[in-house]
């Protein structure tokens, strides 16, 4: 496709080399770029965490089944690509999440308590991002990648970046999706980005699938050379190998410490489970697709490792299953006993400082409410 | 005691606030170098730093919303919209972030931020620049909005919704930038923000205005008492929170209210006055509440502009009109 003015028009998405360092076989592979040693309990770490956010993730599609979340955004498929992202990231580095992201909020330590909480309506968000530097999930596509690259010109201006001291320098991480890659603010957020330098690294989960449309309807060219466009590097990385994820993103948030600016990473994975649980995907792609994904299985291929390199032994596996079943248990009686919250509250909630109209509304709906309570 | 146009006005308020406190941060299009298409912020990036006024990319979305995780970071930002009608792009930034952060957090997050919007028409424009999209933001629960009309106000205004602790949308009468010229007492005491303000006290009728329509009211009551009818004027000052006690406490003496503003009249600030007023002074009104605003066009060419926007006539006909209920 050589235009003879023109030039050569980029190719559709030949598959580009992953950045991997474990096969789906479990088989230990060297990469130049991001060769890493793990310890055997860094590795157990990764395995119990993914298992854990799985059961997590399997939990909570239950929950809502039962009738008792509205709706819940499953991870099943990603929990490598979120957890080598969590677990990649210094205490003083903030996250700007979508609204799927539950393996990072676990590496944060936001309760997933607090997740089931947001789906069920209690409220909208009701973890400190403060306390855990992890914003509040945003549900509008894409609108969070602005708001982490304005905290990390907010960074820079506090000198936390290119300091030489590893508990100062901050990187922040914008998250999104294949789907979130075509929006205005993605794409502005790249602009900001690279023209300020601000140390942002932008973490892409390529899952192949924004609801029904796949990745190509989003983009003729392999996501993470969308960068190069904007003038700084892109990656692509297995998103399914959370030793290569973790690899990749700690590099890439050391980069943005230092100063040397914004970062691409596309995380190559698969949403394995619906968009949401109102979602249907039979509609739309062959589970021939799903079956050949199963077998690139995250945590399957860490366990296949542990196993055979005498990592781990049936105990350890046993003792994070028993962690699991009890995680299981504790979401579902937590989640019962989730308080509603009280629309007396809501007019507090609006403005740092409540106005004199809100206050009177405030007051009626008190007096209407009331009226209810005497006659009963 | 300074006599300063509205436009210096807003500058040396700037100033004041980012001389008071260092987390102010100015951020838009051509905000720094230049000073701004209108001068509003001309000198400050030469003496607070290109950190603190910030030469944006020309993308709203992306000044407003990088603006939304400044303010994250413990910054107040400034952020200047070149046009009323520029500001779509950042819309959805404005509704579904700015706005509903410290509602979505449970006040955990705060949004100090400031959206300087020149507004109205009457410059000769070409399209987008002359637009009153007000009604827009006030809809919108968890903004407030409010507008100045003279330089005093302008001054004390700016600094005041800078100050705040919630995302405040701050509109500015661009064709008074430069006309407006008036004393400016830096040390007065201020006014609180969300108040609004007899301008002008009469006892026959009462006009209500904000931002470019003040002047517009002032001008007819003038005339109006070269024909002894005497006006009230009222400047809201505020419109998000509407503070309307002036407006009720006016309209129980005259019985007669015309609201002026240059924005659409249908679901227009003045629709929502004539509905509350209609329900707090119902015994007191001697007509319907009038409107006088912009026609339900899109704003016009300039040539023709003057008879969108409302001037002296379209205000004392309103008021005859009043009279003859």
């Amino acid at each position: 496709m050589t235009d003879p003015v023109f030039g050569p028009a980029p190719e559709r998405a030949p598959d580009p080399e992953l950045v991997q360092l474990l096969t789906p076989e479990g088989e230990r592979v060297h990469h130049p770029g991001f060769d890493a040693d793990f310890s055997a309990e860094q590795l157990r770490g990764f395995y119990r965490d993914m298992v854990l956010v799985r059961r997590l993730d399997i939990e909570a599609t239950a929950l809502q089944r039962h009738g008792e979340l509205g709706l819940w955004a499953q991870l099943l498929g990603q929990e490598a690509a979120q957890i080598g992202a969590g677990r990649a990231l210094a205490p003083q580095d903030y996250v700007f999440p979508t609204y799927r992201e539950h393996g990072v909020a676990w590496c944060r330590g936001v309760d997933p308590v607090r997740l089931l909480a947001l789906f069920r309506g209690v409220d909208q968000g009701s973890w400190d991002p403060a306390e855990h530097n992890f914003g509040l999930y945003t549900i509008v596509i894409g609108a969070q990648t602005l708001h982490a690259t304005g905290y990390a010109m907010g960074v820079q201006r506090d000198g936390l970046v290119g300091t030489g001291d590893p508990e100062r320098d901050t990187a922040v991480v914008a998250h999104f999706g294949d789907g979130a890659s075509s929006q205005g603010d993605v794409n502005e957020a790249f602009v900001f980005a690279a023209s300020f330098n601000a140390p942002v690294v932008f973490f892409c989960q390529n899952n192949q699938w924004a609801i029904s449309e796949p990745f190509e309807r989003q983009s003729r060219i392999p996501l993470y050379r969308r960068s190069h466009g904007f003038g700084f590097p892109g990656i692509r990385v297995d998103g399914n190998d959370v030793l290569a994820t973790y690899a990749v993103t700690k590099a890439a948030l050391q980069r943005a410490r230092e100063g040397q600016g914004p970062i691409l990473i596309e995380a190559y994975t698969y949403r394995m489970g619906a968009h949401t649980t109102t979602d249907d995907p039979t509609r739309y792609r062959l589970s021939d697709d799903v079956e050949h994904w199963k077998l690139k299985d995250p945590i399957a291929r860490l366990e296949v490792y542990l196993r055979r390199n005498g990592l781990a032994d049936d105990d350890f596996l046993a003792e994070v299953a028993a962690e699991a079943d009890a995680l299981g248990e504790r979401m579902r009686r937590e989640c019962h006993a989730l308080p509603d919250p009280s629309p007396h509250d809501l007019w507090d909630l609006v403005h740092a400082e409540k106005t004199a109209e809100l206050a009177a509304q405030q007051a009626e709906y008190d007096a209407h409410a009331a009226s209810f309570e005497e006659v009963s | 005691m300074t006599t300063m146009t509205l436009a210096k006005a807003l500058n040396a308020g700037l100033r004041k606030a980012m001389e008071d406190d260092d987390k102010v941060v100015i951020m838009g299009e051509d905000v720094g170098t230049l000073g701004g298409v209108f001068r509003i912020t001309d000198g400050l990036q030469k003496d607070f730093g290109d950190a603190r006024v910030i030469d944006t990319p020309l993308a709203e979305s992306g000044i407003v919303g990088t603006a939304v995780g400044l303010a994250m970071r413990g910054y107040r930002p400034v952020v200047e919209i070149q046009f009323d009608g520029f500001v779509y792009p950042a819309y959805d930034q404005i509704v579904c972030q700015v706005a509903k952060l410290h509602f979505r957090s449970q006040g955990r997050v705060r949004i100090p931020m400031v959206i300087r919007i020149p507004f109205g028409g009457g410059i000769g424009a070409v399209e987008h620049h002359s637009e009153s999209p007000e009604a827009q933001f006030v809809h919108t629960p968890g903004l407030k909005v409010v507008a100045c009309s003279n330089p005093a106000d302008a001054y004390v205004m700016i600094q005041q919704a800078i100050h705040a602790d919630d995302p405040v949308v701050f509109l500015e009468p661009k064709r008074l930038y430069h006309s407006a010229k008036a004393d400016v007492d830096e040390s007065a005491p201020a006014a609180p923000l969300w108040q609004s303000r007899v301008v002008r006290p009469g006892s026959d009728a009462t006009l209500v205005a904000y931002g470019p329509t003040v002047s517009t009211c002032l001008d007819a009551a003038t005339v109006a008492a070269e024909e002894g009818r005497s006006l009230e004027v009222i400047d809201l000052r505020t419109l998000s929170p509407l503070d309307l006690v002036p407006v009720h406490e006016s309209v129980r003496r005259t019985g007669r209210l015309v609201v002026v503003h240059e924005a659409h009249v249908t679901l227009g600030v003045g629709a929502e006055i004539a509905a509350r007023v209609t329900e707090e002074c119902f015994h007191s009104l001697e007509a319907p509440v009038l409107r006088v605003g912009g026609f339900d066009t899109p704003y016009p060419p300039a040539r023709i502009e003057e008879a969108f926007l409302p001037d002296l006539d379209r205000v004392l006909d309103a008021v005859d009109r009043t009279f003859g209920f």
